[in-house]
C-alpha cells in the first residue's frame, strides 16, 4: 500500500494541475455521473415499458397522451427540461415546508427527475417500434393457442421486442451518458463539473477537458462492448449459422 | 396573456441566433460528413484511418465537453499561432475567435462525424451497376457523382439526415452554457432576473417544438421528391 | 459539388478570422462578466451599466479611444483575454499573485472586502469550521471566494459552484443554499437590499489573508500590453484627481 502511494506521489511530482486534490474531484465526479446515469436509466426503463404498451394501443385516448409526452420530451432540449424542473420546483407553493424539500433541495434529485423523464420518452419510442415490428405470424400462433392479450404480451411480444430493441437501447444509454454532462449547469459536481472547476482554477482548458474526455471515451467503449456482448448472447439466433 | 416583461425583443433575437447557428452548423456538418464518408470508402489507408479516428473520438465524448474543449482550447490554439508570429516576427496579428463562428465550427465538427456515418451507409446502398452504367456512357466521375450517386444516395440518407438535424437543433441549446446569447440563454437570464422561470422557459420549449415540426414536414416533402421513380418503396 | 465545398469552407474560415487586423488601440474591447450588480449589470431593456462600466467608459473618454464591452462568463474570462476576444478585463477582478502570473494588472481602482451572507434566521454569529459544518455554501466558480472556501471549508461543508452571481442569489432565495460568500457590495445590492427576504451579514467583512484576497480590484491586460496598461493608469490617476471618480463611486455606493 505504501508503495502505491509513493509511486502515485512520484508520478504526480512536478505536476501543478493534477494533484491528489483535483484527482479527488474527478473521482467524486465519476461517482456522481455514474449514479445519475445508472439510476435515471433504470427508472426510465421501468416507466417506459408500460408507456410503450399504452402507446401501441389501438385506442386513441390511451395512445395519444403518451405520444404527447414523448413528443414534448424528445422535441425539446434536455437543458430546458432541466432548467424547468430545477428552477420550477421552487415555485410549488409550500414546497420548502413539505417533506419532499430535503430531497428536492439539492441539485441531484431535480437532475435525476429531468434525466429520467427524458430517457423514458426516448425508450418508450424505441420499445414501441420494437413492439410494432413483432411478426404477424408470432401473434397469430399465440392467438391460435388461445392466449389472452396479457399473456401474449408477456410471453410472446415483449420478450422478442426487448431483443429487437437492444441495439437502439444501447445507443440511448450512451446518449444518456453524454447528455448527463449538463448536470454541472445546476451546480452538480459530475465529471464535467469537475473539469470546469479545474479549468476555472488553473486556466488550463486542454488539461482539464482532455482528461475528462478520455474518461468519457472509456465509459462509452465499456457500454458499447457490454451491449455487443449482450447482443451476441441474446440475439444468437439471428446470427448467420456457421457450419 | 403572456407578459415577457420587456425581454420579448431579446428573446426573438436569441431565436434568430439559434436558427442561424443550427442551419450553418448543419451545412458545415453535411460538408464534413460527405468528406468523411468519401475518406472512409477511399482506397487510401491513411484517409480511412483518419476518418475512423475522427468519427470514433467525436462520438465517444459528450457534446458539451467537446464544445468547451474546442471553444476554450481553440482560442488558446489560435493564440499560440499569433504569439509565435509576434515574438518571432513582430507581427501583431489579432485573430478574433468570434463566439458565433466558434459555435458553428464546434457543432458542425461534432455532427460531421454523425453525418459521415449516415452518408457512408447511404453511398453503399446505391446500386453499383448504375455507377458502372454511368461510366459506360462516358460520364466523368464528377458527373457520375452529381447525376447518379448523389441523388440516389440522398434518398437513403434522408431519414438519417433528418434524425441528425433534430439532435443538432437541440444541441444548439448547449452554446448558452459557453456564453453565446441564444434563446435559451436569454430565457435563463430572464428567469433569474424576474423569478418567473415558466414564463420564459416554456415559450422557448414551444419554439423548439415548432421548429422540429416544421422541419419534419420539410423532410417529408424532400423524401417524397427523392423517392420519385421508386414507387412506394 | 467540389466547388461548393471549397467555397463554403473558405466562407467558414473567413468568418472565423473575420477581424484579423493589426492592433493600435483606437478601439479597446473590454471583457466583463454580467450580471454582478452593482459593479456590472443589465437593465431589462438590455442596457449595460454599473460602477465598472461607468468608470471604464470615463477612462476611455479620457484616453480618446472608443470602448466596446464584450460579455464573457467568469470561468472563461482570463482565457478570453489571452485569446484576444478583448484587450482588457474590467470585471471586479481582484489583484492577486496567482492571477499576476497570467495577466498584467493596472493600479487598483477600488478595494472591496468579501463577506458571508445568510438568511436572518440562520443562527450563527461567525463563519468558521464549526458553525459551517454540514451546511451548503454557495460561491461563484473560479473566484477568489471559491478558492478561499474550497481550501478552508471543503472538508466540513458542501460547496455549490455557480457560473453567475445571479444563479447563486436565486438558489439562496429558494433556500437551496444556507450561506454564500461574496464580494461585499454585490451581496449588499442583491441580498441585503432585496425585498423578497431578510438577509444579514455573518461576522466581519473579510480581506485577509492577502494570499486569497489580494490588493483590490484591477484592470487586467495581456502581459505584453504594457503601453495600454500605462495609458489606463494615467487616465485613472486623472479621474481620481478631478473628482469624477468620487462622483461615479457615489452613484453606486452612496457616501461612505
Amino acid at each position: 500500500m505504501l508503495d502505491i502511494s509513493t509511486w502515485f506521489n512520484d508520478a504526480l511530482a512536478g505536476n501543478t494541475i493534477f494533484t491528489a486534490d483535483t484527482l479527488g474531484y474527478y473521482a467524486q465526479g465519476f461517482v456522481t455521473t455514474t449514479q445519475l446515469v445508472f439510476l435515471s436509466l433504470i427508472a426510465g426503463l421501468i416507466i417506459a415499458v408500460p408507456l410503450a404498451i399504452m402507446r401501441s394501443s389501438k385506442h386513441k385516448w390511451i395512445s395519444l397522451p403518451i405520444y404527447l409526452f414523448t413528443y414534448v420530451f424528445r422535441g425539446t432540449p434536455l437543458l430546458i427540461q432541466l432548467y424547468i424542473i430545477y428552477y420550477g420546483v421552487v415555485f410549488i407553493d409550500g414546497i420548502q415546508e413539505s417533506f419532499l424539500w430535503p430531497i428536492l433541495r439539492g441539485a441531484f434529485y431535480p437532475a435525476l427527475i429531468a434525466f429520467t423523464l427524458n430517457t423514458a420518452a426516448y425508450t418508450t419510442e424505441i420499445f414501441r417500434g420494437a413492439i410494432k415490428a413483432t411478426s404477424q405470424g408470432e401473434i397469430e400462433a399465440a392467438r391460435a393457442y388461445g392466449m389472452s392479450r396479457g399473456l401474449m404480451m408477456r410471453r410472446i411480444i415483449l420478450p422478442s421486442a426487448f431483443r429487437r430493441a437492444l441495439p437502439a437501447y444501447g445507443n440511448e444509454v450512451i446518449f444518456m451518458l453524454h447528455a448527463s454532462a449538463i448536470a454541472s449547469v445546476v451546480t452538480l459536481m459530475d465529471l464535467t463539473g469537475a473539469a470546469r472547476f479545474v479549468y476555472a482554477r488553473f486556466y488550463a482548458p486542454f488539461d482539464a477537458f482532455l482528461f475528462v474526455a478520455a474518461i468519457y471515451l472509456c465509459l462509452t467503449f465499456a457500454i458499447l462492448y457490454f451491449f455487443r456482448f449482450l447482443e451476441k448472447r441474446l440475439l444468437a439466433h439471428l446470427q448467420p449459422q456457421t457450419p | 396573456m403572456l407578459d415577457l416583461q420587456g425581454y420579448g425583443p431579446r428573446l426573438i433575437e436569441g431565436a434568430g441566433v439559434t436558427i442561424q447557428l443550427a442551419v450553418l452548423s448543419l451545412l458545415l456538418a453535411i460538408i464534413l460528413g460527405l468528406l468523411t464518408a468519401t475518406a472512409k470508402m477511399s482506397r487510401n489507408w491513411f484517409l480511412r484511418r483518419t476518418a475512423t479516428v475522427y468519427t470514433t473520438l467525436i462520438r465517444g465524448v459528450p457534446d458539451l465537453v467537446l464544445m468547451m474543449l474546442l471553444f476554450f482550447g481553440g482560442q488558446i490554439g489560435v493564440n499560440a499561432i499569433s504569439d509565435m508570429l509576434y515574438y518571432n516576427y513582430e507581427i501583431d496579428l489579432y485573430i478574433n475567435f468570434n463566439a458565433f463562428a466558434a459555435g458553428v465550427l464546434t457543432i458542425g465538427f461534432i455532427f460531421g462525424a454523425y453525418m459521415g456515418e449516415t452518408f457512408r451507409g447511404a453511398f453503399m446502398a446505391v446500386d453499383n451497376g448504375q455507377i458502372e452504367a454511368g461510366k459506360a456512357y462516358g460520364m466523368s466521375s464528377g458527373l457520375v457523382f452529381r447525376r447518379i450517386r448523389f441523388p440516389q444516395m440522398m434518398r437513403h440518407a434522408l431519414p438519417g439526415l433528418s434524425n441528425n438535424w433534430m439532435v443538432l437543433l437541440k444541441t444548439t441549446a448547449l452554446v448558452s452554457v459557453i456564453g453565446l446569447t441564444d434563446m435559451v440563454r436569454v430565457a435563463a437570464e430572464a428567469s433569474r432576473a424576474t423569478h418567473e422561470p415558466f414564463t420564459f422557459l416554456i415559450p422557448v420549449a414551444v419554439v423548439y417544438l415548432l421548429i422540429a415540426s416544421v422541419s419534419e414536414w420539410i423532410f417529408a416533402r424532400l423524401q417524397k421528391r427523392y423517392d420519385i421513380g421508386f414507387g412506394g418503396q | 459539388m467540389k466547388k461548393l465545398v471549397t467555397v463554403s469552407l473558405l466562407g467558414v474560415a473567413i468568418a472565423a478570422a473575420s477581424s484579423a487586423q493589426a492592433r493600435d488601440y483606437d478601439n479597446v474591447r473590454i471583457g466583463v462578466d454580467v450580471p454582478y450588480e452593482p459593479m456590472e449589470f443589465r437593465t431589462a431593456e438590455g442596457e449595460l451599466t454599473g460602477f465598472d462600466i461607468d468608470l471604464g467608459n470615463e477612462l476611455c473618454d479620457r484616453m480618446g479611444v472608443t470602448c466596446e464591452w464584450v460579455e464573457q462568463e467568469w470561468d472563461g474570462i482570463v482565457p478570453g483575454l489571452m485569446s484576444r476576444n478583448y484587450d482588457a478585463i474590467m470585471s471586479s477582478m481582484t489583484i492577486n499573485d496567482e492571477r499576476r502570473e497570467q495577466v498584467l494588472f493596472s493600479d487598483p481602482y477600488i478595494t472591496m472586502p468579501s463577506a458571508w451572507f445568510a438568511a436572518s434566521d440562520l443562527d450563527i454569529s461567525e463563519a468558521n469550521e464549526e458553525t459551517l459544518a454540514g451546511m451548503t455554501i454557495g460561491v461563484q466558480r473560479g473566484t477568489l471566494q471559491d478558492n478561499y472556501v474550497t481550501d478552508n471549508f471543503s472538508s466540513v461543508a458542501e460547496i455549490s459552484r455557480y457560473s453567475t452571481a445571479d444563479d447563486m442569489v436565486l438558489d439562496m432565495e429558494a433556500e437551496r443554499l444556507d450561506i454564500v460568500f461574496l464580494d461585499f457590495p454585490i451581496g449588499q445590492t442583491t441580498l441585503l437590499e432585496s425585498d423578497d427576504a431578510d438577509y444579514v451579514v455573518i461576522g466581519e467583512r473579510i480581506s485577509e489573508p492577502k494570499e486569497y484576497f489580494g490588493d483590490g480590484f484591477g484592470i487586467a491586460f495581456r502581459q505584453r500590453d504594457e503601453a495600454l496598461a500605462e495609458k489606463f493608469n494615467e487616465a485613472l490617476a486623472e479621474v481620481q484627481e478631478d473628482g469624477t471618480y468620487d462622483e461615479i463611486f457615489t452613484r453606486y455606493f452612496g457616501e461612505e
